[in-house]
């Protein structure tokens, strides 16, 4: 690098931290607002409702909330999978609605809840899609291109993190719900990406894989720096993983914080209208939320 | 690929052979080397063998490795873009609106008038069109397209399609309605060698960009919305895809009629032996397609020599079954 003085003042500002500003925010998203379907007479289901918050880089971002409060649609905003009505997303800095299609995908990487697979792929073809985004070709033959070298080695390390290399050769559709689900995820980080959003990562899992999927997960957070958005039910497995958690209630925030901050009786009370038991985990430390022994309908009656 | 198209072109010398007259190879030979030699096609040349060899039976069966060729693709990008492996052009009604296209058009005498260049084609491609468009209207809920919805929306459209045919045919002049019920039923004629041309550049150019989409169509087979965050614009690709098949399909239709089932069978025949890559799949199941067609049409011509059966029934009887066994043992493996 030549000394230049504009190469001299950004290498002043890297020293200082004044450049990285910018990246150590993955998402700031502000006033978001989201609908499904156009309605007539003016009365407008809105599912995420002004929601303003931001993402820190490299942390794991819990989203929970009860059956339709707008998770996944708020994780499908942040892939660029749906867009907002108003409001707008920064991704590192740069707005998201501006940015073409696959450049998004270069940075994030979307895992959805379900994948039905009509088509036997072997694992190895699966994981390849990931590097799509990444395909730089002629026009004119950018429709059957090949993979090159590189692409299959950061395939072959996507497998080789979420255990799957002695599958490479296996049909997609005769893998158990685990394998399937470490399966894409792996074709997620074959994007290369720096953001990792997943949906429901564990639901339909026993709990032998749902411990697998979050060792992953933690073990890509440390290894690779990754920021992992997840979605999730299972308010222990947030309370255990993640490091900042967002409440949703009918599509606004209703908070956003530490597992110690959000995992409350009084704020589990007025976001799912029930009463549950919060004790700490025996290892380490953090709520762990159990359902009462004696459920009484009373009880959930007065919350409705 | 190499060997396939290899195999193809065996499979064309040996179909060749057979018909009403039996031409063996070392003739076909002889005739192929003294055309080319003195570069003429007459009898007087070539002799009545030669002639029932070079204007009847080659431009027949080429015709039929084309039309082959382009049934199975288009069934490959179909099954991938509404991502169920029963999809066809025939099962779905894009064959039969492009059929009503045509038989309009003959109808109201358009493909008479215009001599150089064949609208027939266009119609078929506007009716082929139509009909994907409502298909997937119809069985579209919540961004999803369940397999028995998909289904009976092809069926009600090849019920309602098929009456409107009828009625298009029972009241054309008796001579015309005869050739459009033979031609319906999905029969291959030899064309002249300039129409086939014409043809072949439309079909092979189409096929072409078919196979240009072939990566985008693997990662749209995940879903659309796994497929919009990996960077796809997935409403262009469908735009591009849906317009090519009906371009083809109204084509292929409007030459040899409703041609069933091969959309389907052949898909299923490559992706279980080649696997499910489409930049594979793709080439692989047009070249097998239009071997399936070209043995189809053999037999179509003779098994009951010196009268010939429509090739259409011949696909439809071996593809039929193949359809109801999928359905009914295949079950796990439809979503």
């Amino acid at each position: 690098m030549s000394l230049s003085p504009a190469n001299v003042h950004s290498m002043i500002d890297k020293a200082l931290g004044l450049g990285v500003v910018a990246s150590r925010r993955a998402y700031r998203a502000r006033a978001l607002r989201f609908h499904y379907h156009p309605q007539s007479r003016g009365a407008v289901n809105w599912v995420l409702d002004g929601l303003t918050f931001d993402v820190d880089a490299g942390e794991i971002l819990g989203i929970v909330g009860p059956n339709g409060s707008g998770k996944t649609s708020l994780l499908k905003l942040l892939a660029k999978v749906l867009r907002p009505h108003a409001g707008d997303i920064a991704l590192f800095g740069r707005d998201l609605s501006t940015m073409p299609q696959v450049e998004v995908a270069r940075t994030v990487a979307f895992v959805p809840q379900e994948s039905p697979q009509v088509f036997s792929f072997t694992v190895m073809e699966m994981v390849m899609m990931g590097r799509y985004p990444h395909y730089h070709g002629m026009k004119w033959t950018a429709g059957f291109g090949w993979e090159s070298a590189e692409d299959v080695s950061i395939a072959e390390q996507a497998m080789q993190s979420t255990d799957l290399t002695h599958l490479a050769g296996r049909s997609v559709m005769d893998l158990s719900g685990g394998e399937r689900q470490r399966c894409m995820i792996a074709r997620a980080l074959a994007q290369a990406p720096k953001v990792l959003l997943l949906d429901e990562p564990t639901a339909f899992l026993d709990i032998q894989h749902q411990i697998e999927i979050c060792a992953i997960v933690r073990r890509l957070k440390e290894e690779r720096g990754l920021t992992v958005v997840l979605v999730s039910h299972d308010l222990n497995l947030a309370s255990q993983y993640c490091d900042r958690i967002l409440m949703l209630k009918a599509g606004a925030l209703f908070c956003l914080g530490t597992p110690h901050e959000v995992i409350g009786v009084d704020i589990l009370r007025a976001v799912y209208g029930c009463d549950v038991l919060i004790d700490r985990h025996p290892e380490s430390g953090v709520p762990r939320v159990t359902m009462p022994s004696y459920i009484s309908t009373k009880n959930v009656r007065d919350h409705l | 690929m190499a060997p396939l198209v290899v195999m193809s072109v065996a499979l064309l010398l040996i179909c060749l052979q057979f018909g009403t007259q039996w031409i063996g190879l070392s003739q076909i030979m002889d005739i192929v080397g003294q055309v080319l030699r003195e570069g003429t096609v007459e009898s007087d040349h070539i002799g009545t063998t030669g002639v029932i060899l070079i204007q009847v039976r080659l431009p027949r069966v080429l015709l039929g490795f084309l039309v082959g060729a382009c049934l199975a693709s288009v069934g490959v990008v179909l099954q991938a873009l509404l991502r169920n492996p029963l999809a066809d052009p025939y099962v779905l009604g894009v064959s039969s609106g492009a059929a009503l296209g045509v038989a309009l058009a003959i109808l109201l005498g358009v493909g008479a008038t215009v001599v150089t260049f064949s609208v027939l084609p266009l119609c078929g491609f506007a009716g082929g069109l139509l009909s994907l468009v409502v298909v997937y209207r119809m069985a579209v809920s919540y961004g999803r397209l369940p397999i028995h919805a998909l289904l009976l929306a092809g069926v009600i459209l090849n019920a309602i399609f098929s009456a409107m045919i009828m009625f298009v045919t029972s009241i054309m002049e008796p001579n015309r309605s005869v050739g459009t019920m033979t031609w319906l039923m999905g029969t291959l004629t030899a064309p002249s060698y300039p129409a086939l041309a014409v043809l072949a550049c439309y079909l092979l150019g189409g096929l072409f960009l078919l196979l240009n989409q072939a990566r985008r169509l693997n990662v749209l087979t995940l879903g659309e919305e796994s497929a919009r965050s990996l960077g796809i614009d997935t409403e262009h690709v469908k735009r591009v895809v849906y317009v090519l098949s009906a371009l083809i399909t109204g084509a292929v239709v409007s030459v040899s009629g409703m041609i069933g089932f091969v959309g389907m069978v052949i898909p299923h025949a490559v992706r279980f032996l080649l696997g499910a890559d489409h930049r594979l799949l793709l080439p692989a199941s047009a070249c097998i397609g239009g071997m399936y067609l070209v043995i189809a049409d053999t037999l179509a011509r003779t098994l009951l020599t010196p009268t010939e059966i429509p090739v259409g029934i011949v696909t439809a009887l071996a593809g039929g079954p193949f359809f109801i066994y999928l359905l009914v043992w295949r079950k796990d493996r439809l979503a």
